[in-house]
Formats: structure tokens, sequence, C-alpha cells
């Protein structure tokens, strides 16, 4: 922004003032639901029933934490969890750019084409039930391919990946390397790719969140309880409130049970959203570039 | 360079037809390389399409999607006619239009206030806070939210008490359920809204403010007479654009903050055919998928209208 050389009156100070306080205001509030959470993951159940908690850790405990690695549940969780983020995000890496690059070369007969079929997947679905019907009668129900394969591809993604590939690959370039006999796999894989590094990191940021945050697939798909992702679990625990008494065994009595009870919600939520924080400093500047690739044109 | 490029914009008329063909070989690669994501578009979004038919018919598991018996509008009179499609539809267009409203100003100010801010760490550190929410899960968001709202354990309930107000049981009040949805939605996302509001400020023309700031105007004018104006064709672009889903947001959270006690007020229409279809213990699926049908295809119309409006303000999106 522009600023000016000569001092701020009194009117533009009262102001500035003022934005820095309702600033400030908002940081606390997005801040505090953030921090509460950390600090009851440690502190006594006891503490946080009866209100003494607010942010710092009272009478500070890992019982919490201790509660959820007695559950195999939340362990089978996480591992299945990184496994369908870790192949589904490859997987829809590499179908995206397969996908996108063909659609960025102008001069391909039937692009429109095939752009609109594409396309038209955004505007109409068949739904939830059809959608089913088709990986029930593919026998995937149940099984890790379901939680994979219908999720594939992300069309808005194809298209955010084609606009990066018209606006940074000039089509000199593959002119240049067409004369000297490079053909459009090696071009793709040999020019295009080592040029798009910040596209690819947009792309495997987004699809990684999407698996690791996502129930509702899970939900439908799958039965097998050995096959679920954390987050089905955490719903088990968070929101049906429907926790496995061998994460209680430590507490003796009825009361110290209940408090256990909750304390270990806390440290669920903190566990499940580390590995997200732990990646999110590196990935943000990519973050904020990805939404505006994907964003309308000014 | 330009002698050697094939002629790009022909169309594809019979006596070209070897040309295109030519064309077509030429480019043989490309095709192999659309090849998975086409077979991917076939099966998982295309053979859905084809199957929406059941709502016509009623379906058959063993007579698949053509062999179940044609039924007709059976199914859409049966919803129509059922006092859950007023209560559905009515819970559906209350939480969008909420959201879409009570949400609309706050990336705004968010953006005006991190641009005016002169002290960079400062930005910084409330954009990396104000981003963060938008990575935690459906699943961890309606934890916290019950856990934050529980009678006696919840922290909300902690605060009323100091105000000497009871504790109040939250998620069992239908007529509070739009307020939790719909300010809990604002809490995560008012941060990554306001991204592309801070870029599209940053984009204002330099020479207007400094003219301003020759004429001697303050702070607060050059905000409402300049910033202001600016980004609010892009505002409202979005707000069009966002008209278009009206009748699918947020139906992940919505299921998990559900309970037989606000269902009054949070049963949705892709929540009842969730639960029609799926949950029920004699599903339905020919039901289910006419309720979701009208669904798509009333949002298909509502999508379409909503750019042709967009496309009347002068600007258009990446894809359209």
């Amino acid at each position: 922004m522009v600023r000016s050389v000569v001092r701020d009156t009194v009117g533009d100070r009262i102001f500035m003032a003022f934005n820095y306080l309702v600033l400030t205001l908002l940081l606390v509030v997005i801040l505090y639901p953030l921090l509460y959470v950390l600090g009851a993951s440690f502190s006594s159940g006891q503490a946080i029933a009866s209100g003494r908690f607010w942010l710092w850790p009272v009478d500070a405990t890992l019982a919490g934490y201790e509660a959820i690695f007695k559950n195999r549940m939340v362990l089978v969780g996480f591992y299945n969890s990184l496994f369908y983020t870790l192949v589904g995000t490859l997987i829809n890496v590499v179908m995206t750019i397969l996908a996108a690059y063909p659609l960025s070369r102008p001069e391909l007969p039937g692009r429109r084409i095939i752009a609109f079929a594409f396309f038209f997947t955004l505007l109409f679905s068949g739904g939830l039930i059809p959608t089913y019907l088709v990986v029930r009668d593919l026998d995937m129900l149940s099984t890790r391919w379901a939680m994979i394969l219908p999720t594939a591809l992300s069309v808005w993604n194809v298209f955010i990946a084609r606009t990066f590939f018209e606006n940074t690959i000039p089509k000199e370039l593959r002119e240049a390397a067409e004369l000297d006999g490079c053909d459009d796999f090696n071009f793709l894989g040999r020019i295009v790719l080592p040029l798009s590094g910040s596209l690819l990191a947009v792309l495997a940021l987004f699809y990684a969140v999407g698996h690791w945050n996502s129930y509702f697939n899970a939900l439908v798909y799958l039965y097998d309880q050995s096959l679920w992702p954390l987050q089905l679990v955490l719903r088990d625990i968070l929101v049906q409130n429907q926790v496995d008494p061998g994460m209680l065994v430590d507490a003796r009595e009825m009361a110290a049970k209940a408090q256990l009870r909750e304390i270990l919600k806390y440290s669920l939520i903190v566990v499940a959203t580390v590995p997200l924080l732990i990646v999110y400093p590196f990935v943000q500047k990519h973050f904020v570039k990805g939404v505006m690739l994907g964003s309308v044109k000014g | 360079m330009a002698i050697v490029r094939p002629i790009t914009q022909t169309s594809a008329r019979p006596r070209e037809s070897r040309k295109l063909f030519k064309r077509v070989r030429r480019h043989w690669q490309l095709y192999v390389l659309l090849l998975l994501p086409i077979i991917y578009l076939l099966v998982f979004h295309y053979w859905p399409m084809y199957g929406v038919q059941i709502a016509f018919r009623n379906y058959n598991p063993i007579k698949g999607f053509l062999g179940s018996p044609w039924v007709g509008l059976d199914h859409f009179e049966r919803f129509f006619n059922t006092y859950d499609f007023v209560r559905t539809l009515r819970n559906t267009l209350v939480l969008s239009v909420y959201s879409l409203v009570a949400g609309f100003p706050f990336p705004i100010l968010l953006a005006l206030g991190l641009h005016y801010t002169a002290r960079k760490w400062f930005k910084n550190s409330v954009q990396m806070v104000a981003y963060a929410p938008y990575f935690i899960s459906v699943v961890v968001m309606s934890g916290m939210i019950l856990q934050f709202l529980a009678p006696n354990t919840g922290f909300i309930n902690h605060f009323r008490n100091l105000f000497g107000l009871p504790d109040l049981n939250f998620m069992a009040r239908p007529e509070l359920f739009p307020h939790i949805y719909v300010w809990s939605g604002i809490w995560q996302t008012v941060g990554f809204a306001c991204v592309i509001y801070v870029a599209a400020l940053s984009g204002v023309d330099t020479t207007l403010h400094e003219a301003a700031i020759i004429d001697g105007a303050s702070k607060v004018q050059r905000m409402w007479h300049i910033d202001l104006p600016e980004i609010m064709p892009l505002a409202i672009l979005l707000l069009v654009l966002s008209l278009g889903g009206i009748l699918s947001s947020g139906f992940e959270k919505i299921l998990l903050l559900q309970n037989p006690l606000n269902l009054r007020t949070s049963e949705v229409i892709d929540t009842y055919v969730y639960r029609v279809g799926l949950v029920s213990a004699i599903p339905n699926f020919s039901y289910a998928t006419a309720i979701g049908l009208f669904k798509s295809v009333v949002g298909l119309v509502l999508v379409i209208v909503a750019n042709q409006v967009a496309s009347r303000f002068g600007r258009s999106s990446n894809v359209y």
C-alpha cells in the first residue's frame, strides 16, 4: 500500500489504533479455541469440568495421551489415514497432470469437447446413491480401493493445472523442443514437469489435506473397522461419544472415568491435527499461491 | 519458427478429414495421456449419471439400472407431498443463505484491516493464524464445537456462568442450530476467504492513493472511496457464484452436528438423502436418488443462472 511521507494526522492515528485493536481481537478469537484444546489436552479432567482451566494446563498430566494410545483403533486409523493420504495423493497428482497437460494444448483436436466432458461433471452429478451403487457394482465396498479410486481426480484441480500450464509453458519452448525431435511424452516429463514445481506442491497439498481430513466416503464405503481412516475413528469418539472402555482402565471411579473421557478427546484432537500443523508453515506460501491459481481472473 | 507450426484453428469439415486424421495421429501421445483420466470420468462420473434413471424406476438390486420396473415420476410426487420436502428445503435454504449473508462482510473487513497494517510481522502473524483453522477437518471441527458447547464441561458455558447465566444445552435447542453452524463456519473460513481480497487490494492502482494523499484524504476516506469500490465487483461476483451452490453447502458438517433433538432445523436435503438411502433399515435407493436428482437439477439451473448474472458484471472465471 502507499504510505504518505507526511506525518499521520490525528484521525489517521486513531484509525490505525482501532485497526490494530480489531485485528488483535480477531487474533484472540481465532487463537483461543486452538490454544484451549492444546492446553486442555494436558490438563486434568477435574479442572476442566469445574471450570478452573482457562488456557494454561492445570494439574498437568499426560493421562489423555496415554489413554488414546491404549486404543488400537486410533493407531490403526492413523496408519490407514497415512496410507490413503500417501497413495491417494500420488495417484491424484499423476492423474491431474495426465488430464491437464493435453487439455492445455490448444492445437489438440477435440480439446473443447473433452474439456466440456470434464467441466460438465462440476455442474451435474449422479448423486450419492448412484455413485454408491457403481462402487458396489465394482465390488469395491469395504476395500482400500473405495478410498482411492472414486476420488482419483478432482476436475476442479485439472482446470487449475491447465491454466498453470497455459500461462507458464511458452509454446516457443515446445516448438524448439519439437524441432530437436522431442515428442510429447518426453516434453512433458523432461521439460514441463521440472518447470512446474510450485504447481505440483499446490496440488499435492490440496489433495493430501483433502484425504487426511475426509470421512464421508469412508463412512459410506467401509464397513470393516480395520480399514477405517483416523477421521472415522475420531467421529466415533468425538461426535458419537463412543469411547472404548479399554481406554479408561487407568481411572478407577466412575467420576474419574468420565473426566478422563473428556480430556482424551482433547488429546485426540491434538494428535489428529499435528501432522497438518507440522507441514503447515512449509506449505502456507504455496497454499496462498494455490488459492490464487484457482481463483477468478481480474 | 512460425513456418513449421501446424495450422491450429481449422474445423473438422469432411473434406478436411484427412487433415484432421493427420493432426490426430500427430498428437496420439496426448490422447494416450488422457486415456486414464477419461476412463475415470466415465466410470465414476458418467456411469452414476446414467444410473440416475433409477429415480424413475423401482430399483431392484438383482435387475440393475436397466431392468428395474419403470414408475415414472412416482418418487418425485411422493417426496413433494411429504412434510419432509418443505422442511428439508427450508432448512437447506436457511442455512446456506444465512452463511452467505453473515459470512460476506468478514473476509473483506479482514483484508482491509490487514492491508492497512504498517508492521509486516504483525500482518504475517495474523494471516498465519487466520488461515490455520481452514486445515482442521470437519470431524475435528464438529468435535470441538460439541466439546466447547457441552453443558457443565464446555468453556462457553463456563463463560456464561461467569456472567451469572445458567448452563445452556446448545445442541439440544433447534433454534440455535443455524447460529452454531454459521458462526463456527465463519470462524473456520474467514482467513481462507480473505486471501483473494488481500491479493485484489494489493493490485489496486497506487496512483489513485497518491492522488488522494495529495488532496488530503484520510486513511478512512481512502479505504471508503478507493479500496472498497475497487474490490466490490470481485466481492459481488464471488457472492453471485456462490448462490449457484446454495442447495448443497456444508453437508458433511451438518451430518456430524445433527442429533434427534435438533433435527427440526438441521435436516437438509443432502442429509435426508443419506438417511433415506443408506442408513435406513429398509434403504430406498430409488426414492433417495429422486430427491438427489431434484437437488442436482435445481442446482444446475442455479449455477447456470448465477454464471449468466456474473458475466453481466463483465468478468468471467477461469473455467468458463
